[in-house]
């Protein structure tokens, strides 16, 4: 009798400890994510006044955006759809800045990817897709991490800003792609500037049609299983996140800071490259000009979003995928601007910031209390 | 004073103090960082407010709201970071706040002139009055705060860790002026945590520890070993025991090196010295003489303009950090924040520092192996007595002493040939410094070369084999420790001609 009172007790101490433990891990979570949802509901309420004030329902304009992007299975494919690429742009420029590096080049980088890609989706006709689509995915990657490594080099031989190099860099990317597009690797006959459609071996297949959803989304999901095995699991990681915390310690550590500054470069221009060739070989078929509607731009700030860590990242990435996908039928059933959606998305970049915003000032200003 | 307390947030930085000093003696206040010394000495010169006990002056309690009304009541303070105008000359600095005027706005710099003068003499005290602050050596800085306190009226000078920035010669000079002002009935509080200048210049001694008070003695009837004792709360060792090897092979060796600092003006200038196995080499000199250069060139972090380094017979003249940790090279850096730790790392991810791209840690170069370093971390924990909640915790979280235990940890333990250890001691109090030099010996008599870079002459006199003095980028002079005295090394600080 005595016994199993006793085998009880402990039964009864395990489940509490349990229940504690994982009340514990219950409140933890959202107390790092929650300046971030605060930002978010701040930004929907402030979204709501604007919308109040120029004599729209809040309620109907939030209804429609939200059954837009989550009401079916089209809408979530299409949400998820407009999610994948900023998922890379915004693990691209993670992963810069955990070396201390501003990329906020990912859109040039990007669309070179995309380029690239391309290029290799409409050769090769010979090939069997179990090749060919790697291949175009390299080709992606490859095409990035040039775009990634021009501003390295200027960077660590001759300490040219890289906040200034990645973006005008992606501006030369814009053209450079633009004017293939246009004039050599322009299909023939068309009005538009873009390519030729793809060979069938390289594209990405459609997993939830009719929405344009492709598997690129699974190299998403895996890239940012793989972002934070590199940083937090290998040398390399190791040594770009210490270079990015005090480069000088890193240095007498004897971590080339010079090496490390490339790789992260390079490395986060192929992750931006690799989101582009997503684009091509699984929606698009083909490089159209002007085709991204500034998903390198969105990766920065779904980055800050996010918290700057891959899982955040992945829910603000469809945080701004609904505001997107939901925003185009918000504007179709009712009568509201697409433009509602665009200040929702500058919103909560505005309230994510702010705070460190104020942190910033609140540290400078500290000497006098 | 009595029974002061003082609290920041829950930490009771003093504890019923009563601290009494009398009138025409030089009363030392002894104590390790953190031990309350500063605290109770900003609350006398009324920058922080007492939450119990009070202050008595001349026996009648006083209310000190503000250093305005304790230099009204006769106490002057002397900060160790020093409170002049830089670009004003030594009079102006003086008379600051007290500016004798003609009319309302114009100053009477005649008046200045005439009045400072007269007071200087009063106190023996010389110094150029027209000379601009900046173009004086700190020494003199100093004394010019000394005088801008007396010229307000102190009765009682309170001088906070004075000599902290001076060369030996200076420090004498400090102690002569002190006894001056003893001998004009001044009071004078001075704030230490050296013990032998304690000693030297004290009549009594007042010891603290974490916030309260230990005892006061009368500087006559103690020695170092009480009051070091006194101060930590534990018997402390000054004197370490060397093994005397037959042969010592030479890991370092350095030809005619030369680099410029960061303003690209010559800071090394024909540097030579060897450094051998089972030695300690000490590397004496005040600031900014070319140490902080000759450190980097020798890691790797700075050009060698000229000359060359071997490293056990090896050239690394022109080598990266990395090879020259792989050759056997170790360095305690002068600025543990800038160059030693990575504060925002864990401790386990600043332990494997340096080694992180080798076996055991690095599996294929490529990866990093966790368990590896958690079990290497957790066994430096130990072995080197880092306190730390755990190994994930971030360095920035941990006390000073504690990170420096962080960086010998590291650098001590990865079998080096020769370590270069910088300031090693520097901020760090009796306890943690007595530790940093113990392993220092150990290093050396396990068989380390091991190049000692000090300003702090006691501990370049208690470690090294050999003392070779730096000033101005040159090598003046190299010593045997038994053949030398403390005075000659301080004026070859001080940038006499060696006999």
């Amino acid at each position: 009798m005595q016994n199993l009172t006793e085998r009880l007790g402990t039964l009864v101490r395990f489940l509490r400890g349990l229940l504690l433990s994982f009340l514990a891990e219950l409140k933890e979570a959202p107390s790092k994510m929650l300046p971030q949802v605060i930002a978010i509901l701040l930004a929907f309420l402030v979204g709501a006044v604007v919308l109040a004030v120029t004599g729209y329902s809040p309620l109907d304009a939030y209804g429609a955006l939200l059954v837009g992007a989550f009401g079916d299975t089209y809408g979530i494919g299409q949400t998820l759809t407009q999610a994948t690429p900023i998922i890379f742009t915004a693990l691209a420029f993670l992963f810069a800045y955990k070396c201390g590096l501003f990329n906020i080049g990912a859109e040039g980088q990007f669309l070179f990817g995309a380029f690239t890609a391309a290029l290799v989706g409409i050769s090769f006709a010979w090939m069997p897709f179990f090749i060919h689509v790697p291949l175009a995915l390299i080709a992606g990657a490859v095409g990035g991490a040039l775009w990634g490594f021009i501003p390295a080099v200027l960077k660590a031989r001759l300490g040219a800003h890289e906040v200034i190099t990645t973006m005008m860099l992606s501006y030369v990317a814009l053209y450079v792609t633009g004017y293939m597009v246009n004039y050599p690797f322009k299909e023939p006959g068309s009005w538009v500037a873009r390519t030729i459609f793809i060979w069938p071996s390289a594209e990405l297949p459609r997993i939830l049609p009719p929405t344009q959803l492709s598997a690129s989304i699974f190299v998403a999901l895996l890239l940012a299983g793989l972002t934070y095995y590199i940083l937090q699991r290998t040398t390399i990681g190791y040594e770009i996140r210490a270079i990015g915390l005090n480069p000088d310690a890193a240095e007498a550590g004897g971590i080339s800071v010079g090496k490390g500054i490339v790789l992260a470069l390079v490395i986060s221009g192929a992750m931006a490259g690799l989101g582009g060739a997503g684009e091509v070989l699984g929606v698009h078929r083909r490089f159209i000009e002007g085709f991204s509607p500034g998903y390198g731009w969105d990766g920065l700030a779904v980055a800050l979003v996010g918290g700057l860590n891959p899982t955040g990242i992945l829910l603000a990435s469809v945080l701004f995928g609904a505001l997107r996908s939901g925003g185009m039928t918000m504007t179709r059933t009712t009568d509201v601007p697409l433009d509602i959606a665009t200040l929702l998305q500058a919103l909560v970049i505005l309230f994510v910031a702010a705070p460190k915003l104020v942190e910033y000032l609140r540290k400078r200003g500290g000497f006098k209390r | 004073m009595r029974s002061i307390t003082k609290k920041f947030a829950d930490v009771v930085a003093n504890d019923k103090i009563d601290f009494t000093v009398e009138k025409g003696e030089i009363h030392g206040l002894l104590g390790e960082n953190g031990a309350g010394k500063t605290v109770l000495m900003n609350i006398l010169y009324g920058l922080y407010r007492v939450d119990e006990g009070k202050i008595l002056i001349d026996g009648i309690e006083a209310d000190i709201d503000g250093p305005n009304a304790a230099i009204k009541l006769g106490i002057g303070m002397v900060h160790q970071h020093f409170m002049v105008v830089p670009s004003l000359t030594v009079a102006e600095n003086i008379v600051l706040g007290n500016e004798p005027t003609r009319s309302k706005f114009l100053l009477d710099t005649k008046k200045i002139m005439q009045s400072v003068k007269e007071f200087c003499d009063r106190y023996k005290l010389e110094v150029d009055l027209k000379a601009p602050i900046h173009v004086l050596p700190v020494g003199v800085q100093q004394r010019v705060e000394i005088l801008k306190a007396l010229y307000r009226g102190a009765n009682v000078l309170i001088l906070d860790e004075p000599t902290s920035v001076l060369t030996p010669q200076e420090a004498q000079e400090l102690f002569k002026a002190i006894r001056a002002l003893r001998g004009q009935g001044k009071t004078v509080i001075f704030i230490s945590h050296k013990l032998n200048e304690v000693i030297a210049v004290c009549d009594r001694i007042t010891v603290l520890r974490k916030g309260k008070v230990v005892g006061t003695v009368k500087a006559s009837e103690t020695n170092v070993n009480e009051l070091a004792t006194m101060m930590v709360g534990r018997e402390v060792s000054f004197t370490f025991q060397k093994t005397q090897p037959a042969t010592r092979k030479t890991v370092l060796r350095v030809e005619d090196l030369k680099a410029f600092d960061d303003r690209n003006l010559p800071a090394l200038k024909g540097v030579s010295f060897e450094v051998h196995a089972y030695e300690i080499l000490g590397v004496a000199g005040v600031e900014g003489n070319g140490q902080t250069e000759l450190v980097e060139t020798l890691t790797g972090l700075r050009k060698a303009a000229a000359g060359k380094i071997w490293l056990l017979d090896i050239d690394v003249t022109r080598a990266p950090p990395h090879e020259r940790i792989q050759h056997g090279a170790s360095c305690v850096p002068e600025d543990r924040h800038r160059r030693g730790l990575i504060m925002e790392f864990s401790v386990m991810e600043n332990i494997i520092l340096g080694s992180h791209d080798r076996p055991p840690f690095a599996k294929d170069s490529v990866r990093l192996d966790i368990n590896e370093a958690s079990n290497y971390a957790e066994k430096l924990i130990q072995e080197y007595s880092i306190k730390t909640p755990s190994k994930d915790e971030q360095a920035r979280h941990l006390s000073g002493g504690t990170q420096q235990r962080v960086v010998l940890a590291r650098e001590f333990s990865r079998n080096p040939r020769l370590i270069i250890a910088c300031q090693p001691t520097r901020g760090l109090d009796v306890g943690a410094t007595e530790y940093v030099r113990s392993k220092l010996v150990d290093m050396r008599n396990n068989g380390c070369a091991v190049l000692l870079i000090s300003a702090d002459l006691d501990e370049i006199w208690g470690l090294s084999d050999r003392i070779a003095v730096i000033y101005e980028g040159r090598i003046v002079a190299v010593k045997d420790p038994e053949k030398t005295s403390e005075s000659e090394l301080g004026l070859l600080m001080a940038g006499a001609e060696p006999d």
